[in-house]
């Protein structure tokens, strides 16, 4: 119990600190103001979100070579924390937006691009909702997997140069210098909301793994009765 | 027997299949000209604007056809357990998604053949000048639709809802395919037309890509 416990407080200490830093500590943004400290959150957000495809995409790879039940667990316990780590993109994307933009939504290609992910993984997890049959669900949500991941590079590149051809309505304030501190605070999001992915992707591993194992028990169980109604 | 020969047996096998029953042919080709029609019922677009909402048009009306169509290329096996027959067959896995991909191919390019004529008295564009290099950007288009749609059919094939599922899959991957396609179209349909090496390359890149990894990950698609 305490060993499970360590890690979550040491994890909802450092979204604490970041939530702090991002708030009070980072200096005020000279155009946006407080509304510009949603970027704490937002771009780490997206950020980690590629990280846990990136990570269902490596499990894809390893179910394919070894065939065994733990690279299917990892596949879909990193796919869904990355479907929601891409929805926390797509909704504080537009509470920005709103104040800053005067509207909810554009059809720019970094939003796009991310709503585009979105529905790609999603679609990955309604494969594997409707595929009833252990292995094989494993075998092709993970053929299905590795084509999302190949085809992810070519939807940001394809957006990216769409956009550039058409008027852009909405142009972010260049980038140019920012405020060490700034940087810092930044850094210590990303690393925050690293931390709680890892964390959640263990829980649901985990989670995933227990599935398994009661699957596997009720499976010999009923070949066990079919045996003694057999005898 | 070698990839080249199974791939063409299996290739002409689907195309006798689909010559005497001639459903998937009517199915699809009915289905693009509705939504072909549809669309300029909803938009009721002017001159100037059909020319621009064109392009997107034809490649929505196909993308959603070939989504419908590609559906029963292994769905189809599975009615009768074909489909463990042909893999029981002493060729590649490879040799069977190819040829099941060439003759979409076929499929797909018949359907556009039929529905270019029809697309350019509709919206008044200008096919005559630019088709060859209009036949090229189909034939890219054409060839990504239906490697990805083949090997999401033989995906979709086993879960239930298939039917719905395989637009779902297919659809959001192919958004690269889509841009490329209709910008491309799109340039050639302009005042002056021109063909755009960009939208070319991601087009030609995209089909390079998933028909090498759909070689790669044959053996596992297709092993029961």
């Amino acid at each position: 119990m305490i060993k499970r416990l360590i890690p979550a407080v040491a994890v909802g200490a450092l979204m604490v600190f970041g939530g702090y830093a991002a708030l009070f500590i980072a200096p005020d943004e000279s155009t946006m103001h407080a509304i510009q400290r949603i970027f704490y959150f937002h771009a780490p957000s997206g950020m980690v979100a590629l990280m846990a495809f990136t990570i269902c995409f490596i499990a894809n790879i390893g179910y394919l070579v070894g065939r065994k039940p733990y690279w299917d667990w990892l596949a879909v316990a990193a796919a869904e924390v990355g479907v929601a780590f891409n929805m926390v993109v797509l909704i504080t994307g537009p509470i920005w937006a709103k104040p800053a933009w005067g509207i909810w939504w554009a059809w720019d290609a970094r939003l796009t691009s991310t709503l585009v992910l979105w529905l790609l993984y999603i679609s990955f997890l309604l494969l594997r909702d409707l595929i009833a049959d252990p292995d094989r669900r494993s075998m092709f949500s993970a053929i299905y997997g590795i084509f999302l991941f190949l085809d992810v590079p070519l939807v940001y590149f394809s957006i990216r140069i769409w956009r550039t051809q058409h008027p852009q309505p909405v142009i972010l304030g260049g980038s140019g210098r920012l405020d060490p501190t700034m940087y810092k605070v930044f850094d210590l999001c990303i690393l925050a909301l690293t931390a709680v992915m890892v964390m959640l992707i263990r829980q649901r591993y985990q989670l995933e793994r227990a599935r398994y194992e009661v699957e596997e028990l009720r499976i010999e169980a009923e070949r066990q009765i079919s045996a003694v109604g057999q005898a | 027997m070698n990839t080249a020969r199974a791939a063409t047996t299996i290739l002409l096998k689907e195309v006798r299949a689909e010559f005497r029953a001639r459903e998937l042919l009517n199915t699809t080709f009915i289905f693009a000209l509705v939504v072909v029609v549809m669309f300029s019922f909803a938009f009721d677009p002017t001159a100037a604007e059909s020319r621009r909402f064109g392009p997107g048009l034809l490649w929505i009306a196909l993308l959603f056809a070939g989504s419908l169509m590609l559906q029963p290329s292994f769905a189809r096996e599975h009615a009768n357990d074909t489909l463990d027959a042909l893999c029981l067959a002493p060729v590649s896995p490879f040799a069977i998604l190819l040829g099941k991909i060439l003759a979409n191919v076929i499929f797909l390019g018949a359907c556009e053949v039929l529905l270019l004529p029809i697309f350019a008295v509709f919206y008044n564009v200008a096919l005559i000048p630019v088709i060859g290099r209009l036949v090229f950007v189909l034939a890219l288009g054409t060839f990504g639709l239906a490697v990805t749609g083949t090997v999401f059919s033989a995906v979709a094939a086993q879960a239930r809802m298939r039917e719905l599922l395989l637009p779902l899959l297919l659809l959001p991957v192919l958004v690269p395919l889509l841009l490329a396609a209709v910008e491309a179209t799109a340039g050639l349909l302009s005042d002056t037309p021109e063909l755009q090496t960009t939208w070319i390359e991601l087009l030609a890149g995209f089909d390079v890509m998933f028909f090498t990894v759909s070689w790669l990950l044959s053996d596992f698609l297709l092993q029961e």
